[in-house]
């Protein structure tokens, strides 16, 4: 197809031609060229249709602005919905498709909808399909929900990614259009570093798009000889294709760069969008400003676009929406457009112009005090009926008309710190407020000086005042000569006349009249509005469309618009791709992961890993023949218990608590006494948090006088140690203690059962005895092993048997595995993972994360005296309290089903064996459960009201969840060995 | 947000992790007569200004630093950053 | 007026005209029995069921600025009873019955949607807490399920079940839970007190309360002075600025909670789905927004806006979910200021001067509990004793060492 509209000029290169398909039609287009730029040239005016009554929509803005021209961009996994097409640079190959319409865009048979929209105005939804009330599910919301949305997502992972980065700057510059252009010439110049970000694939803002010559070059190339000379400035970094998305606390600012959009898809190796977070001193925002239309009859057809983009769509792209045009404006601006169009050869049907004394600017038909009252054509405009000055219809015919109702300053950034825009009346618009964010400042017309001379002086002068700021001395150029041309505008925001609907939000076709009934029914401030119409609310939040709500809202209410208010804006100032946001932690790389020092080992193995927090631990490890992870498990326990096992625990926090304070700082944050621990032994610790609720627990060494080694569980080390931090700086900054982690620095493994000591009296070095006399139970002790590799051991268990722990420095972890392993090999050691160490642990009734869920006390634990009442430590007072004291309070106890094969439910509560089951007759509930191998057996252990006098006593436990209900008998949570006879050996 | 850090600079919020007001740093005397009274109003009840807050902040990323900051909660804007164990001593704590 | 399908189609074929204010904007009366401080929607259901179920008169609103503005106003739209403890569970279920026969009550359609809600758990520990959560629901007579990775995968085929850090093992199902279409809420709730002669004041900013000998009297406010038998803080985040005017300090801190919705799509996903292994809560409007969020940002604030690493926290939660959401835009991001209490849960109860009552630390669930926490703040404020689903909700409960602590992350509001 021909590019019927294209014009003579523009910025595009037309040595080359961009092959397109948009809804499977080939079409050609340039480099420079924009997906709206190219359809519009080769004559299409339909792009899309509107979300609730399917109107035929074309393109209205040539910006990110635009409400309509949405198109879903390329396809398979890469389909991206709700593409702008004036801002979507057209690359070879590139596809698109329209949304919203069902079977084609020319025929959309959703558009029956709006035969019915004098039924479906405003807020209509909340005054029925109330009844019957199971018809809401049921019937009416698939229904509305199959009308949802725009775009459609393709549901497969998105291919690309993306990155995240990090800037800094004296001054970031927000847009690169004469003011930005002008504050980074004068604040590279003065060597501040500078970032300028524009979110344009060309720099240079509406210099591309107007006529303007500055100095005596055309506006274009002032701007591109500005960019080059920033280019070559080492101070100075310019972002095109950079969105700066929002303005953060402290000068920080959000800025998503699109690397390569622009291309079919990204070059190997580079992301396809960057997050940047860009940490500035000061930032000045060059955004410009946008403009907005007039609400008239119809106003919404495809050919009908704001002034400024059809000047833009001749000036910068060499496109035009038809071969005859005309221009409705309140204003001098539009009147540019009708000049401009005629220039490149465009008839210009006429200038319409509410101001019954309009100048005369551009050479054609001026009809002054005259107001379209309606418009006709289908797909596309065709005529547009106007009332004229004399009170005469008349009807002219074009395929394009260019509105202006005046330019709003895109203040968007002002507001991402909740600052309100001032009214300035002499634009009849709102600008900048007093309070805005931190270190901002703002220029251009973005502040309201709207001229070419007025933004290149507002740019330097701001850039001026902040390198002032500063301390660094500004550059002093000469100010390049430009329009300045005086803003005169006559406020007009809707023709009353007309039988048709006036359109202000086109995406979520709201309406003048919806506007009236949103006042009718007193939905009257601002933000009730924009709630019950939704206007302001699609993907472009209203930035051509809210303004005109509210001067209609305050012509009802009588009021000025200032007096009815403003909506501020928030963050994202365009929308932004989640995958951006997202970054690179995605799918694996979601979260780091922490391997153990015996990993590569267990690996080699053949273990099966589970997240324990970033860590990955060995769960179990499957030997062959073994088909279900039980086998595996209960033949770790069965080891452990008949020889010896060896298991990983590096991941348990270790706290290095240093200094001639350490015993009473230990005193401080342990509820039971650590003063009186003897060198050479460990004691276990209960931490409570200051409510008096178990924060942990752990055994805690003491290696000498003033040194003591704290571990914690693994999933507290990070918490514990902030906790000890704030115990230490703030509660008792004068005591001599300092603390380390070191939960990195050492490699710790278990090695339990009963020919344990066997195992390590073979590696450990002869010069220590560890003999049951000389290293009883709970001793502790620095040791040389394998010939003099320094360790400590610590004779402690968690599995109830005979056990140690062994710790070596971290890079020694990977050989003493192997080495335990091999001199193991008489005794058949074991390894054995997470799984079999819980099953162990549960048969001794110890408490791990499912009992210590942040609401346990020590009595719950059946250790309320561990808490000493003759010390200050942390959490004892509160702990006294009466609700945690009650004579029901919760004990833990172990449970048995009364058949053996019976599953115990972790979760599953507890009720009387007669009486209700229901949530009044709660006894407690079970925390773990396991198979025990041992006592082959199901068994639990959990909390039951007054549990330590109900021993013996049956009981139901109920999980309805998974459908259980079985009798259990309550026994002590010491299943094995409760004497501790085996730990002792 | 940025944090001056009085030690290293000004520094990512995000390297810092939040504990809330600090009064926290005035715990209550265990020995008193209304120990529990005491220790209710310190862990529990706060005064939440709408404005000028101190606030404990830790320094989990980096060197570990409890620091008091003085924020204001409607703008954010902070305007002093101090080593928490010096507002400690300076109000009387010890060992 | 009685809103239908019928009166629609009446009032569109005579133009509208027919279509009077949802509420009325009456000018202040001197004096009123029940003062109600704060216009959204746990202050407006209150003045409801006090004029309607407990048959109360000379009730007055009264809203700083527009109602519906707080944290109705902006909230991801969730409504579910699936919780723990005896403390909530009960309450929490009622809310959701009272959801369920809200249109009709209200002659509203507030949307309410029973598309369901699923947590997601990864790992064994996680599946323990959910079966107790579960079982613990269903002993309190709501709904909930437990749905195996099959299940999942069938509803939600495009998580990521296959390269996933934390793979997702199963997860927890409240079939009745859904979302409401928020600002309906609260129009409904005023519409409805409104013709129950409710007072429904705007821009009436309370600045004192008059308290003498120990009893209430009445507040001082922007639009003048108006006199009171019973007071009633309703007001969420601002909880401690008003109690402060009483001289109260509130076991609440008010944090800041960002949500997002992205541009509107084509249907994708059917209900609310929570991922276990990070912050990422998220459904679909009805007009194809997704609606998501995560946690709070963390520091306390007033400001009504948060910063950019808890954006990118939620955001990166929810590309690890669903990794086909990459090319879905984030459209808006707001904030509200959260009374997150001492222990995650709220506080409906007298205070210690007469005539004085107050609700609030509703933390980040307070949409959800609007029906149940009107009704019940309407039955103390009528009969001086607590409903019986929200009788654990005390303020001294503290000090008396009954905490609700669902999450068991204890005194520190910026973790629940």
């Amino acid at each position: 197809m021909s590019q019927k509209n294209r014009l003579p000029g523009g910025q595009i290169d037309r040595s080359q031609n961009l092959d397109f398909t948009f809804d499977g039609k080939r079409f050609t287009g340039h480099p420079g060229d924009t997906l709206a730029s190219a359809l519009m040239a080769n004559g299409v005016r339909l792009m899309g249709r509107s979300f609730k009554y399917h109107r035929p929509r074309g393109v209205l803005t040539s910006g990110s602005e635009e409400p309509n021209a949405l198109v879903e961009l390329r396809s398979g996994a890469r389909q991206e919905p709700n593409t702008r097409a004036t801002t979507a640079e057209l690359f070879d190959g590139l596809e698109a498709r329209s949304q919203n319409r069902w079977p084609s865009l020319t025929f959309d048979a959703m558009a029956v909808n709006d035969r019915f929209s004098n039924f479906l105005t405003a807020g209509f939804y909340y005054k029925t399909f109330m009844w019957p009330a199971a018809f809401w599910e049921k019937l009416y919301e698939p229904i509305i929900r199959k009308a949802a949305g725009l775009g459609s997502l393709s549901l497969e992972e998105d291919p690309d990614s993306y990155d995240k980065g990090y800037l800094h700057c004296d001054l970031l510059i927000v847009g690169a259009g004469p003011a930005g252009l002008s504050a980074a010439l004068t604040a590279g110049r003065s060597g501040a570093r500078v970032i300028l970000a524009d979110e344009d694939f060309a720099m240079g803002g509406r210099l591309n798009a107007e006529t303007f010559a500055i100095d005596d070059t055309a506006g274009a190339e002032w701007a591109a000889a500005a960019v080059a000379e920033l280019h070559g400035m080492n101070n100075v970094r310019l972002m095109p294709r950079t969105t700066v998305i929002g303005g953060f606390d402290h000068g920080i600012y959000g800025a998503v760069e699109r690397v390569s959009d622009h291309l079919p898809t990204p070059a190997p190796g580079k992301s396809r969008q960057i997050l940047w977070r860009v940490y500035t001193r000061r930032a000045l925002l060059c955004a410009g400003a946008i403009e907005r239309p007039i609400a008239f009859a119809n106003n919404d057809r495809p050919g009908i676009l704001l002034a400024g983009a059809m000047r833009a769509y001749a000036n910068r792209w060499a496109a035009t929406p038809a071969q005859k045009v005309a221009v409705f404006t309140n204003n001098d601006d539009g009147h540019r457009t009708a000049r401009d169009l005629m220039a490149k050869g465009v008839r210009v049907a006429a200038v319409i112009d509410v101001r019954p004394d309009a100048p005369r600017i551009a050479d054609c038909e001026l009809l002054a005090g005259a107001q379209v009252i309606d418009t006709s054509g289908r797909l596309g405009l065709s005529f547009v009926k106007l009332r004229q000055a004399d009170g005469s219809e008349r009807i002219i015919e074009c395929g394009a008309l260019g509105v202006s109702g005046g330019w709003n300053p895109n203040v968007h950034l002002t507001c991402h710190q909740r600052g309100r825009p001032a009214w300035n009346p002499a634009i009849s618009a709102f600008v900048p407020g007093t309070d805005l964010p931190q270190g901002q400042s703002v220029a251009g017309a973005a502040a309201g000086a709207f001229s070419t001379h007025a933004a290149l002086r507002s740019g330097a002068e701001q850039a001026a005042a902040i390198l002032g700021d500063l301390g660094i001395k500004p550059d002093k150029a000469r100010l390049p000569r430009a329009e300045d041309a005086p803003v005169n505008i006559q406020p007009f925001w809707h023709v009353t006349e007309g039988r048709g609907r006036a359109w202000l939000d086109q995406q979520n076709d709201v309406t003048v009249k919806d506007v009236k009934l949103a006042h009718q029914e007193n939905f009257r401030s601002v933000e009730h509005l924009k709630r019950y119409t939704t206007l302001g609310m699609a993907t472009d939040q209203g930035k051509t469309s809210n303004m005109g709500g509210l001067a209609i809202m305050a012509e009802l209410a009588g009021k000025s618009i200032p007096g009815v208010g403003t909506t501020i804006f928030r963050p994202p100032y365009t929308p932004v791709a989640m995958g951006t946001l997202g970054g690179r932690a995605r799918g694996a790389h979601f979260h780091p992961v922490r391997e153990t020092p015996s990993h590569i080992w267990a690996r080699e193995q053949g273990a099966v890993f589970v997240e324990a927090g970033n860590w990955l631990r060995a769960q179990w490890f499957p030997r062959p023949g073994e088909t279900h992870w039980r086998q595996s498990v209960d033949r770790e326990v069965r080891a452990v218990r008949g020889s010896v096992g060896v298991c990983d625990v590096t991941t348990l926090g270790k706290i290095d608590v240093q200094g001639t304070d350490a015993a009473a700082f230990l005193n401080k944050v342990y509820a039971n006494g650590f003063a009186k621990l003897a060198v050479g032994k460990t004691r276990y610790g209960l931490m409570l948090r200051e409510d008096g609720i178990v924060m942990d627990d752990g055994t805690t060494a003491r290696l000498a006088e003033d040194h003591f080694v704290m571990t914690t569980t693994t999933a507290n080390a990070v918490p514990v140690y902030r906790h000890l931090e704030f115990v230490r700086q703030c509660l008792f900054p004068d005591m001599d203690v300092q603390l380390i982690s070191t939960t990195e620095a050492w490699a710790q493994y278990a090695v339990a059962g009963p020919n344990a000591r066997k195992l390590l009296q073979k590696i450990v070095d002869p010069g220590f005895d560890i003999s049951n006399e000389a290293f009883p139970f709970m001793a502790c002790g620095a040791v040389t092993i394998c010939g003099g590799l320094r360790a400590r051991l610590f004779r402690i268990s968690f599995s109830g048997e005979l056990a140690y722990e062994i710790a070596v420095p971290t890079r020694y972890g990977d050989a003493l595995i192997r080495r335990l392993m091999a001199a193991g090999e008489e005794f058949d050691v074991t390894p054995y993972g997470t799984e079999a160490l819980g099953v162990m642990r549960i048969e001794k009734g110890h408490a791990a994360g499912n009992e210590l869920n942040g609401t346990t006390t020590a009595l719950n634990l059946r250790m309320g005296r561990m808490v000493s009442k003759k010390k200050d430590a942390i959490g004892s007072t509160l702990s006294e309290r009466a609700g945690l004291n009650t004579p029901d309070a919760l004990a833990l106890v172990g449970f048995l089903p009364k058949l053996p094969e019976e599953k115990v439910t972790a979760g599953g509560h507890l009720m009387n064996r007669e009486g209700p089951l229901d949530a009044k007759h709660d006894q407690g509930y079970v925390t773990s459960a396991c198979y025990s191998p041992i006592l082959n057996s199901h068994i639990g252990i959990g909390y039951l009201k007054s549990g330590s006098e109900r021993m013996g006593e049956r009981l139901r436990l109920v999980s309805p969840l998974t459908g259980q209900n079985i009798e259990v008998e309550v026994v002590s949570a010491h299943f094995v060995d409760p004497e501790g006879d085996r730990l002792r050996a | 947000m940025m944090i001056d850090h009085p030690l290293l600079g000004p520094r990512d919020a995000q390297e810092f992790t939040y504990l809330g007001d600090a009064s926290l740093i005035d715990r209550p005397d265990w020995q008193a007569e209304d120990a529990v009274d005491q220790f209710h109003d310190y862990l529990y009840l706060r005064d939440n200004p709408a404005g000028e807050h101190r606030e404990l902040w830790f320094h989990e990323v980096g060197d570990r630093s409890w620091l008091v900051v003085t924020r204001n909660t409607l703008t954010h804007q902070i305007t002093s950053v101090e080593l928490a164990r010096d507002v400690a001593r300076s109000r009387g704590r010890s060992k | 007026m009685k809103y239908s399908g019928l009166r629609v189609i009446k009032e569109a074929l005579t133009g509208h005209r027919g279509w009077g204010p949802a509420w009325r904007d009456p000018e202040p009366q001197k004096s009123y029995d029940y003062v109600i401080i704060g216009g959204g929607g746990h202050g407006l259901a209150t003045a409801y069921y006090l004029a309607k179920h407990f048959g109360k008169k000379r009730i007055a609103v009264l809203e700083k600025g527009w109602i519906g503005g707080g944290n109705v106003g902006r909230n991801t739209t969730i409504i579910r009873s699936n919780y723990l403890l005896d403390g909530n569970e009960p309450f929490y279920e009622y809310s959701l019955k009272l959801w369920e026969g809200l249109e009709q009550e209200l002659n509203y359609n507030a949307m309410v949607s029973q598309r369901g809600i699923l947590n997601l758990y990864h790992s064994d520990g996680q599946r323990d807490a959910f079966v107790r959560r579960g079982n613990a629901m269903i002993l309190n007579g709501a709904d909930a399920e437990l749905l195996d990775v099959d299940q999942i995968r069938a509803r939600y085929p495009f998580l990521d079940f296959e390269n996933a850090r934390f793979p997702i093992k199963g997860g927890l199902a409240q079939h009745r839970g859904g979302t409401v279409r928020h600002d309906a809420v609260a129009w409904g709730y005023a519409r409805g007190a409104d013709s129950h002669g409710v007072d429904i004041l705007q821009n009436c900013e309370v600045t004192g309360l008059r308290i003498e000998a120990g009893a209430i009297r009445g507040v001082e406010t922007s639009r003048g002075y108006i006199g009171a038998g019973k007071v009633a803080s309703c007001v969420a985040g601002s909880s401690s600025r008003v109690m402060a005017l009483a001289d109260i300090r509130l076991p609440i801190e008010s944090h800041v909670l960002q949500a997002f919705v992205s541009e509107g799509l084509k249907p994708v996903l059917p209900g609310v789905i929570t991922f276990g292994a990070g912050h990422f809560y998220c459904s679909q409007s009805d007009k194809g927004g997704l609606v998501f969020g995560g946690d709070i940002d963390g520091y306390n604030s007033y400001a009504q806006r948060g910063n950019l690493p808890t954006v990118e926290d939620v955001c990166e939660s929810g590309m690890a979910l669903i990794p086909a959401l990459g090319r879905a835009r984030l459209l808006r991001m707001w904030g509200g200021v959260m009374d997150m209490s001492m222990d995650g849960s709220p506080i409906i109860d007298r205070t210690h001067i007469d005539g004085l009552y107050f609700n609030g630390g509703w933390c980040y669930g307070g949409f959800k509990a609007t029906p149940a926490s009107g009704m019940c703040y309407a039955h103390l404020l009528a009969t001086d004793t607590p409903h019986e689903t929200a009788t654990a909700y005390r303020l001294d409960r503290f000090r008396r060492g009954r905490m609700i602590d669902e999450k068991g992350v204890g005194a520190q509001p910026n973790l629940h």
